[in-house]
């Protein structure tokens, strides 16, 4: 498959969405809701439950299974109150030490006229800032497309899985395609350039597992995402939080292909 | 409103807001304000450094960091060529170490001439080490933002900016160290979603364009029409997410009172 149609295919209604991942991975959930500030975004799939034995924080974007349910979720495009519901049940879990896991899927972050008076950049900014130093473990799963910086939201996180098909771009292929061409249908085009597919995050650093695809069996390949999931908690929990902070750090920092004094730097990610 | 100034062949320029035409001189000695309609026009870092900080202060930081098109990406290399021609700069940001009425701090400034000012590596590569120097001095950081966004020519490491750059502004902050942000037009996408409004304190220059998604996109996604001052300063302080608008003459007194009374080596 070609880097586009394999978004197309992740964009697809009918292949599982985060709950169908929740339902498989946690156990024993209690369902959070609501930023304490202005609302409750559904876009964004939220509470604590058991992986193995271990008690977890799950925050995933929901796209929704049917047309009610999509468009009460924005198509999983989070709204301002569904990052700062994000932000804050990540403090919960830093204060409870829980392990935090989060599910992304999301064309990007809600570009709305409301979104952006209750500052849809600044809720992203703090996301990713807060993130970045939160004391206790965090794993992210790309299950379909990561969006740009309402992906990055929820990704700035120890270590970053994906799905096979799964995709991770700073811009939509189709966004991409009109800047540059002044035409979206060369969408596919943009997605080449780009280089957006899981292989490629893999080559990047941007992804440290992908996951093969097999929904014939489903409960099977959840199996393989929990017991991947199990090893890297029990990895992060046994180390102390400075340590986990540093390897944090260090693994946003390294992103950069650039040249200084004639010496190529980066490309060795 | 995007392209405030455009440069003529006979070195005289246009005002982007009125389109009566300017001499650098006016330029310059205005501080880049139109003479004519009062319009903030855009002001080359170097000029908006020498207007804020202390005669000879300044000692630019990382200035030989250069972009690579390392994915081959369709025209970059060109744009690139032509932005570095255009500014003599390159890349999109300009960062250093000055004073302020003998407060020292870091300072950057980005540069929209260059490609939008957006964020690519190097960007994202000087932003970080000069909060992470800032933290090992234990300096505050004055940061002037403007960009269209992540450097979509870079793929998925210009998003990965956004994440370097926000630890970087945390494990600064983590020190217990101010940093204050001037949101200048327009400041949008990546840079609004990460170090542009991670400020302790978030001032705006009048009237800049400030937000996250694009006003074309917003309309295309809501099909509503917008108010006239949708992403103003204005607009994003009435929404409680600006601290002040400070007017470009009051700028570098307004940043030396908060340099004051933050406690800075000069200031004990």
């Amino acid at each position: 498959m070609t880097a586009y149609e394999k978004l197309k295919t992740v964009r697809q209604n009918g292949r599982p969405t985060a709950a169908d991942y929740i339902e498989n991975l946690f156990s024993n959930r209690v369902r959070l809701c609501g930023d304490r500030r202005f609302g409750e975004d559904s876009a964004i799939e939220a509470g604590i439950g058991l992986l193995g034995d271990t008690p977890v924080t799950y925050i995933a974007i929901e796209k929704g299974k049917d047309v009610t349910q999509r468009i009460k979720n924005n198509f999983g495009c989070p709204k301002p109150e569904g990052y700062r519901k994000a932000l804050r049940l990540m403090k919960q879990a830093e204060k409870f030490r829980r392990p935090v896991i989060c599910l992304v899927d999301t064309l990007g972050a809600y570009c709305g006229m409301e979104a952006e008076e209750r500052g849809q950049g600044q809720a992203i900014a703090e996301s990713i800032m807060e993130m970045s130093a939160l004391r206790t473990p965090t794993i992210s799963i790309v299950i379909g497309e990561g969006g740009s910086g309402g992906a990055l939201a929820l990704c700035t996180a120890d270590t970053v899985y994906m799905l096979e098909n799964a995709c991770y771009s700073v811009i939509s292929p189709e966004g991409c395609a009109s800047i540059i061409w002044k035409d979206s249908t060369r969408a596919p085009d943009a997605a080449d350039a780009l280089r957006i597919t899981a292989a490629d995050m893999k080559n990047f650093g941007v992804a440290d597992v992908v996951f093969d695809e097999n929904f014939d069996n489903f409960k099977g390949m959840c199996k393989t995402i929990s017991a991947q999931l199990k090893k890297d908690v029990d990895r992060l929990t046994s180390m102390p939080d400075s340590a986990i902070l540093q390897a944090r750090y260090d693994r946003f920092r390294k992103f950069g292909i650039y040249e200084e004094g004639g010496v190529l730097h980066g490309t060795d990610l | 409103m995007i392209f405030p100034f455009k440069t003529r062949t006979d070195a005289t320029v246009s005002c982007g807001f009125c389109k009566e035409p300017l001499t650098e001189k006016q330029l310059l000695s205005g501080g880049y304000i139109c003479p004519h309609c009062g319009g903030l026009l855009k002001m080359p870092p170097r000029v908006r450094i020498e207007s804020i900080v202390d005669k000879n202060s300044f000692s630019e930081l990382y200035s030989d960091l250069k972009s690579v098109d390392f994915l081959d990406f369709p025209g970059y290399s060109e744009k690139l060529e032509k932005a570095r021609a255009a500014t003599g700069n390159e890349d999109a940001v300009v960062c250093g170490r000055a004073e302020i009425d003998g407060y020292p701090c870091m300072i950057f400034v980005m540069d929209t001439r260059f490609i939008m000012a957006s964020m690519g590596s190097v960007v994202g590569e000087k932003i970080a080490r000069t909060f992470e120097l800032a933290a090992r001095r234990g300096l505050p950081v004055i940061g002037f933002t403007a960009s269209g966004g992540a450097r979509m020519q870079e793929g998925i490491i210009s998003l990965m900016q956004m994440a370097k750059t926000s630890a970087a502004v945390k494990k600064h902050s983590e020190r217990g160290l101010l940093y204050v942000t001037v949101v200048t037009n327009p400041t949008t996408g990546g840079v609004t979603a990460s170090f542009a409004m991670q400020g302790d304190i978030i001032l705006a220059e009048p009237n800049a364009l400030v937000g996250f998604a694009g006003r074309r996109v917003v309309e295309q996604t809501t099909k509503q029409r917008l108010p006239d001052n949708f992403q103003s300063a204005e607009f994003l302080m009435e929404h409680g997410f600006i601290d002040n608008i400070v007017p470009r003459r009051d700028m570098k007194k307004t940043l030396s009172a908060i340099l004051r009374l933050h406690n800075t080596e000069a200031g004990k």
